[in-house]
Order: structure tokens, then sequence, then C-alpha cells
């Protein structure tokens, strides 16, 4: 039933998927035998094959950036707001990848993979993986694409972490680099809320030291936790003042430790719905890989000298209530493209959702980000039969 | 067709330079330095809408507050350092010129002259602030908080040694006559400096 959905969506999209039979060389120093990504795609790949963008998905999301897999599903891909016809990021007139990182739940390989050597689920054995690692395994899906340059590289959060890795590690081969509401490495207190993210999932009694598969269970206890925590970094205190304030669920204070404030049941029903969609030990390798992130550490800590090599040009956005990755984690990574020279626009959006504002249909990021796009050049748009 | 200001400043901008324009507007003067005189550079703005019309004109614009100073921009950077008709509309002006003339070779700077005859005029004889289509706001809602003359400026450069290298005046049509030439600070409705550290 195409009818049934808004016609700036994408519709019904169904997810591919590569396999990759060389073995993948970690930056951790292991090896994965084999791996396959889960993938989507929107529109078509033009004939110079030069209309293509990557999107690059964040800490919690997938592959399914835009569109329904089933015409009875409630709610579409995590960036609908901005992928469809029409929309900032036209399907129209560009062909959109986005795959499901490895070390990932969704498809691609990861923890809950079978592991080849034991035939049982790698569970805590999988290898580490890092933003580079991914960016690698994203560059060998466009080889198997036929995508050699990307007309660009796009990504919100951790995802923009991955589009500037790409901008440093295969200069040639993207055009356009959006860092959106990101930044160039965590800082101190990122990485506390982390750590205290993964405690909640390692001391979890279900957690068995990360293989609780075989014993039918999941820290669930744990990975609720860990969501919740996180919710509350994803949005600012006036967006929560906005939502919430101190609205109760009953008319007056019941004097127990249930649910009392809105704003609990709103973090509980997150973590809840978190659970049995989402693996712990991904969760666990996702705040690691964010935490490594750093990609001046192999410059002497020295951003401008990491960024010395990239050839593409930046679109660099935050929002001003962006706690998490505040606009002036932004403004570092534009100081060091202006310490190189390198064709950056940056815009700071007036927003109070807070980090979760990368998300959001925000008229004035919508227009800046239509804007931005509109700088890519692609050759032709593609020939889509009547 | 380029506003005459900004034709003026285009004259005094050498080909194939680097620009920093602070406070791009929409992006007009640097879109003409670039199609036509083949500069390269970066535009800073704060509003909004001339965000998104700079990047429509495909332009470098970061959307930065002036008044944060130039700390993303290293010392001798740029070619020149350009700002049109900003000045008047910045927290502190004389840090601002400190740090122009560190990240730029040459300072262009335009401002709206207080000292215009009119303005003196408006003061003297209905003792209210002036009204202009140079200044068209009231005292109450301008943008423009640090309003100065001719006389006012030159002082400040004088006292911090800075260079005058050209002057122009002209009137909210941006044309000069000879009037303004003969008495700047008094028929001079907007001013235009280059300058350098001596």
């Amino acid at each position: 039933m195409p009818n049934a959905f808004p016609a700036d969506s994408v519709g019904i999209v169904k997810p591919n998927i590569a396999r990759f039979d060389q073995p993948l060389r970690l930056e951790c120093g292991n090896t994965l035998p084999s791996y396959q990504l889960v993938y989507e795609t929107y529109g078509s790949l033009n004939s110079h094959r030069d209309n293509a963008i990557l999107i690059c998905h964040a800490l919690s999301s997938d592959h399914h950036a835009a569109g329904y897999h089933h015409s009875q599903e409630q709610k579409p891909g995590w960036w609908e707001s901005c992928i469809g016809p029409g929309k900032p990021i036209d399907t129209n007139k560009f062909f959109v990848v986005c795959s499901n990182n490895i070390g990932g739940c969704k498809g691609s390989t990861g923890p809950v993979s079978l592991n080849p050597a034991t035939n049982q689920p790698y569970g805590p054995d999988f290898p580490f993986v890092t933003v580079k690692d991914w960016v690698k395994t994203q560059a060998q899906l466009a080889d198997k694409l036929g995508i050699d340059c990307w007309q660009a590289v796009i990504g919100g959060s951790l995802g923009g972490m991955q589009a500037m890795q790409w901008a440093i590690d295969y200069p040639e081969r993207l055009k356009h680099c959006f860092i959106i509401a990101a930044a160039p490495r965590l800082s101190a207190q990122n990485i506390a809320f982390n750590e205290i993210a993964r405690r909640a999932i390692i001391t979890d009694p279900d957690f068995y030291d990360g293989h609780y598969y075989s014993h039918n269970t999941e820290p669930a206890r744990g990975l609720m936790l860990a969501r919740m925590l996180g919710h509350i970094t994803y949005l600012s205190d006036d967006a929560m003042l906005a939502k919430f304030g101190r609205e109760l669920k009953k008319d007056r204070y019941q004097f127990s430790y249930d649910v009392e404030f809105e704003v609990e049941s709103y973090l509980r029903y997150q973590g809840e719905k978190f659970v049995g969609q989402f693996d712990a030990n991904t969760y666990l390798l996702m705040t690691r890989a964010l935490d490594y992130f750093d990609p001046a550490h192999d410059y002497n800590d020295d951003l401008s000298a990491a960024l010395s090599m990239t050839t593409a040009r930046f679109h660099i956005i935050s929002f001003t209530s962006d706690w998490r990755f505040s606009p002036a984690r932004s403004r570092e990574i534009v100081k060091a493209l202006l310490d190189n020279n390198r064709d950056v626009s940056y815009a700071e959006i007036s927003a109070n959702q807070g980090h979760d504002a990368f998300l959001m249909n925000i008229p004035h990021y919508m227009d800046v980000f239509r804007a931005n796009m509109a700088q890519l050049e692609p050759s032709d748009v593609p020939y889509v039969a009547a | 067709m380029l506003r005459p200001d900004l034709e003026i400043i285009s004259d005094w901008i050498s080909t194939g330079s680097r620009v920093l324009d602070l406070g791009c507007g929409d992006g007009t003067l640097l879109a003409h330095l670039i199609e036509h005189q083949a500069v390269s550079g970066y535009g800073l703005e704060i509003q909004d809408e001339n965000i998104s019309q700079c990047l429509r004109k495909g332009l470098n614009v970061l959307q930065i507050n002036l008044d944060e100073g130039l700390a993303d921009f290293n010392n001798n950077s740029f070619d020149y350092v350009v700002m049109t008709q900003t000045l008047q509309a910045v927290s502190y002006p004389d840090q601002l010129l400190d740090e122009m003339l560190r990240v730029g070779h040459e300072v262009i700077v335009t401002f709206p002259n207080f000292g215009h005859w009119r303005s003196r005029m408006h003061i003297a004889l209905q003792g209210r602030m002036p009204l202009s289509d140079a200044l068209p706001h009231a005292w109450y809602n301008t943008p423009n908080i640090r309003l100065c003359t001719l006389n006012d400026f030159e002082a400040l450069c004088s006292k911090k040694s800075i260079t005058i290298v050209q002057r122009t005046v002209v009137n909210h049509a941006h044309r000069s006559t000879v009037a303004m030439r003969w008495l700047p600070n008094f028929f001079g409705e907007i001013a235009l400096y280059r300058l350098r550290s001596s």
C-alpha cells in the first residue's frame, strides 16, 4: 500500500547484505576472518556513479535511516526528517547508503553473530572496534557498490566522527564532509558518562561476563540504566523542563519510589524499550569506540596536523543547547580546518532540544542543511523510469 | 550591480588575495570578490538568514559572534580583513581592530560618520538622537552601540599607532562629492578606511 506513506518518504525499503570474505585487520590488533554489513540504499546511482552519499549512524542507531520496512511499521528510519524525496538529503537526486557498523546488533557482524571458530556467538570475545575500523569497512562496501568517490559523507554525533575519519583516511574518496553535533574527541565528562553506562551493564548479575546468551538472559537492568543515562545527555535542561517540568503521574505525591514524576516515566519507558532491541555487548563496544576516537592522538594531539591531508569541503553544524557535544567542540574542528586553509562552513543552530536536535525538523537547521546540500555537484541526476 | 561602497572596497583589494570578511551579511561582497577577483577566504556572520544566503552562494561562512574576537584565526593569515558597516555594532571595537590587524596584513573598515552635519543638526536643533538613512534606528533599539565620528576614529588610530593608508568618505548613496573631500567629518556620511599596523 504505497499511498499509506507521506509523499516525501522513501516508502518501503529493504535491507541488503554485503559479505566480505577477506580477513579484516582491526585497529586493536585482532582480525575478523570475515564479516558482513547490512545496509540500505535510497534513490538511484547516476550513470557517472558520482551522486552517492554515505550516511554514518550514531551510537544506538543502525542502517535503517529512512522509510519503512513494512506497511505496518509504526516508526520510520531514524533520519526520516532529513532523507527522502525533496528533503535536505534528496533521494530524487542522490543515491543514499547507510550501513550498520560492525560490532552492531542489527545485522552487521557483531557480538551476537556466530564466531566461525567456535560456532557460538562472539559475545564478549568480539574484538574492539574503532571509528577507523568502521570507515575501513564502509570503504570496502563502497568498492562493492562501485562507488569510487562519495559526493558526501554525512553523520551526526558518533556518525559525524566517522565522516571526519573518512576525510582523514580517504581524502580522495569524498567531496563533501558533514560533521553534525560532533566533537574531535570525547571530553573526560563524556567518557565518565560512558563509564557509568558500562558499569551498569557489566555489574548486572545477568551479564555473566558477556556470556549471557548461553544463559538465555540479558543484563536488562544494566542496559536500561545505561539507556536512561544516555537519554539525559541527549536532552537539554530546557528541553526536559518543557517536556516534563515537575509534572506528576498522579495528582499528588504517593511517597514511594515508584514513578512519581513524568520525567521518571519517560526515562523508564525509554530504558525498557531499549532492552530487547539492543544488545548489551554492542552497547559496550560502541561506547568504547566513542572513547577511543581521537584522530589528533597520532599527531602529537595536534588536530590541525591530523586534518592536514584532507581535501573535502567541510560542513560543520552544532546546536546551542547541546551540552554532550557543545558548539565549542565543533569550533575546535572548525579552527583546525582554518589552520589548514580548508573550505569549511559552520552553522550554530539555535535550538533548545539538546544533542537530539540533530535528528529534528528545525526550520533553520533544515534551511542550512538544504543550502549546504545545494553546494554538492553530481554530474547528473539519476534516470528514473516514469 | 555592486553597492558603490563595496565597489570602492573591491578596488582596494588585489586579485588572488586572501580575504576575511567580518559581518559579511548575505555574502554579496565576498561572492563578488571571488567571482571577479579570484580571492579566497571566509565570511563571519551571526544572523541565521544571512548564513543560509551565504551558503547558497557557495561561500565559506562561519556563524561566529565577532564579540568573541578572532581567536580561531592565526596571525597574518589574511591579506585583507574587511568589516563593512559593522564596527559600530560590536561591543569592543578597539579590541576588534587590534584583532583585525593581528590577523590581516591590511584592514579595511567602513562605518557611518556620526559627525555628519545632519547628525549634528539633529542634536543641536531638535535635541534628539539623529535618525538618517545611514542610522535609521531609535536610540533604544539600535544595533549601533558604538557610534563615532571620523575624528574620533582617527584619534583611536593615532593612539594605537595604526597607519591610515587611505580614507574615502561617501554619502548614503555611496557617492563622493567635492564638499566631502573638503570637510569629510562634516559632509561624509560613510567612512571607508584602509589601515595597517605601524
